[in-house]
């Protein structure tokens, strides 16, 4: 029934629902992007350089993860809000705000998961490359491209956690109907009004766009490797 | 490594479109108009028949924010909106006392209910009085939930239990936390007591066994106001664009159409302005 009701949504290409499920992939797209390049800096930073506080940085960003996407709302929100520091801006309740709060959600998962498969599954390649006289960006390329699995999964794994919270998209796009309702606030809302199959639905098409997502980015990578 | 750079270019142009679709939305004049307000409105369904036409006659898009009344608040307080509507006259006076908030209208009322399960276990049907209801339900300690979110109904279920002089407390009194639509599913899953506005039951009433069993108190007459934020307090609220949908709700078109709102074959909204 719930299916059913998912797969009517879907082909019915209901303007609104194509529109939200728009937002809500363009939005963890975008910060997706935005976090990820510094993300994959430092995560490769932190595998192949030693410097003092790096462990402190590394222990910082494992626990950053756990960090509610609530968390991340509020204080995105009493930074954006017109009474904070940048309330001139007017971030707030915009598509910009999400995509500020999205980014800094995914920054530590990247970062940390970039570290972490750098230094496992590789540990001699940074010795390697310098030996054949490969510096800067080159060297920087020749890293993700040969562990490049290990970098997909680290940005997927930020961009799963964006498309599917909550949090942040709630209280700094406020569900406005039109402009930054996602999938995952018109769940909320849908819920909270008690249209449960509704609800369902959205959920089923949030799987679908990740599934989508996931898919296509593992085919180009495999069929590349 | 040519996929990987043609779904990269996929990637960026996906976003780069989207954020341009975004900052297009974002210049359009006028400005955007900030309506903070509560779950109540919205989730009935009245907002998406009044904005349009307030949008029709004007061309100014109104963002609604969905929230209880004391976050509503809040956000105004924060010039995060530009005006709000909201349910709960006691904070509502205390916004514009404190400066906040200026230019208050009554808009429309409907009333608050207790709703329970159909078999009564407090046996409070045909009770007049909310407050001895309320006295009732807590002496029988029958599972009563409670917004608990500082909306304007759990304001006035509080004001209720301090007339009976109850302070609830025990298993019984469950504080949810949550909008009106939820916490009247959750009563209706644990066969519990609850306080509504009229128009969120109205509009559920096909999603729920619970019935009202208490109504027609004075205490439970339910006033909307709404109210524009200083525009002294923040440089850029919106004041204009705040002044002409208070126009347009106490309009004589504004009014019909709230009178003439029904869910479910039922009126939830009373205009207060013009009758």
């Amino acid at each position: 029934m719930v299916l059913l009701k998912a797969l009517t949504l879907i082909f019915s290409a209901d303007r609104e629902v194509i529109f939200i499920a728009m937002t809500s992939l363009s939005l963890a797209v975008a910060s997706t992007i935005v976090s990820m390049i510094p993300a994959l800096l430092l995560g490769t930073l932190l595998s192949i350089k030693k410097f003092r506080g790096k462990s402190i940085i590394i222990v910082f960003l494992n626990s950053l993860m756990a960090l509610p996407t609530v968390v991340i709302g509020l204080m995105i929100y009493s930074i954006i809000s017109r009474s904070g520091p940048l309330g001139g801006l007017r971030l707030l309740f915009t598509p910009w705000g999400i995509i500020i709060g999205q980014s800094i959600l995914s920054f530590p998962i990247i970062a940390s998961l970039i570290y972490s498969a750098l230094s496992d599954i590789r540990p001699e390649l940074p010795e390697t490359l310098n030996s054949f006289g490969v510096t800067g960006i080159r060297k920087l390329y020749m890293i993700f491209r040969e562990s490049r699995t290990a970098v997909l999964s680290a940005i997927l794994s930020g961009f799963g956690r964006i498309i599917g919270e909550v949090g942040v998209s709630m209280m700094l796009g406020g569900n406005i109907r039109w402009y930054t309702r996602t999938i995952t606030t018109t769940i909320a809302l849908e819920t909270s009004r008690g249209e449960f199959e509704l609800a369902l639905a959205m959920g089923l098409i949030l799987i679908f766009i990740s599934l989508s997502v996931n898919t296509l980015l593992h085919l180009g990578v495999k069929s590349h490797g | 490594m040519k996929k990987i750079k043609f779904l990269l270019f996929i990637f960026i142009i996906t976003a780069v479109y989207t954020l341009n679709c975004f900052a297009e939305g974002q210049l359009e004049k006028p400005a955007r108009l900030r309506l903070a307000t509560t779950t109540s409105t919205e989730n009935t369904g009245l907002l998406d028949t009044l904005l349009p036409a307030f949008t029709k006659n004007t061309g100014i898009k109104v963002d609604v924010i969905a929230v209880g009344t004391g976050k509503a608040i809040t956000l105004g307080e924060n010039g995060d909106v530009d005006l709000i509507m909201v349910h709960a006259r006691s904070k509502e006076d205390k916004f514009i006392s404190d400066g906040y908030g200026v230019n208050r209208r009554d808009l429309m009322h409907n009333d608050f209910i207790i709703l329970g399960p159909p078999d009564d276990p407090a046996g409070i049907s045909g009770y007049n009085s909310a407050s001895e209801a309320m006295e009732m339900i807590s002496g029988n300690k029958s599972n009563f939930i409670s917004r608990g979110d500082d909306s304007g109904t759990h304001t006035r279920e509080k004001e209720l239990w301090t007339t009976a002089g109850i302070t609830p407390s025990g298993t019984w009194y469950k504080e949810a936390g949550q909008g009106m639509g939820a916490v009247i599913t959750m009563a209706d899953d644990l066969e519990a007591y609850t306080l509504s506005d009229r128009g969120t039951f109205l509009s559920m009433k096909d999603k729920t066994d619970l019935i009202v069993l208490v109504e027609g108190d004075n205490n439970l007459f339910n006033p909307y106001g709404v109210i524009a934020v200083n525009p002294a307090l923040y440089e850029g609220v919106n004041y204009e664009g705040a002044m002409r949908l208070i126009a347009f709700l106490t309009s004589a078109e504004g009014q019909s159409i709230i009178g003439n709102f029904r869910k479910n074959g039922e009126q939830l909204f009373y205009p207060d302005v013009i009758k």
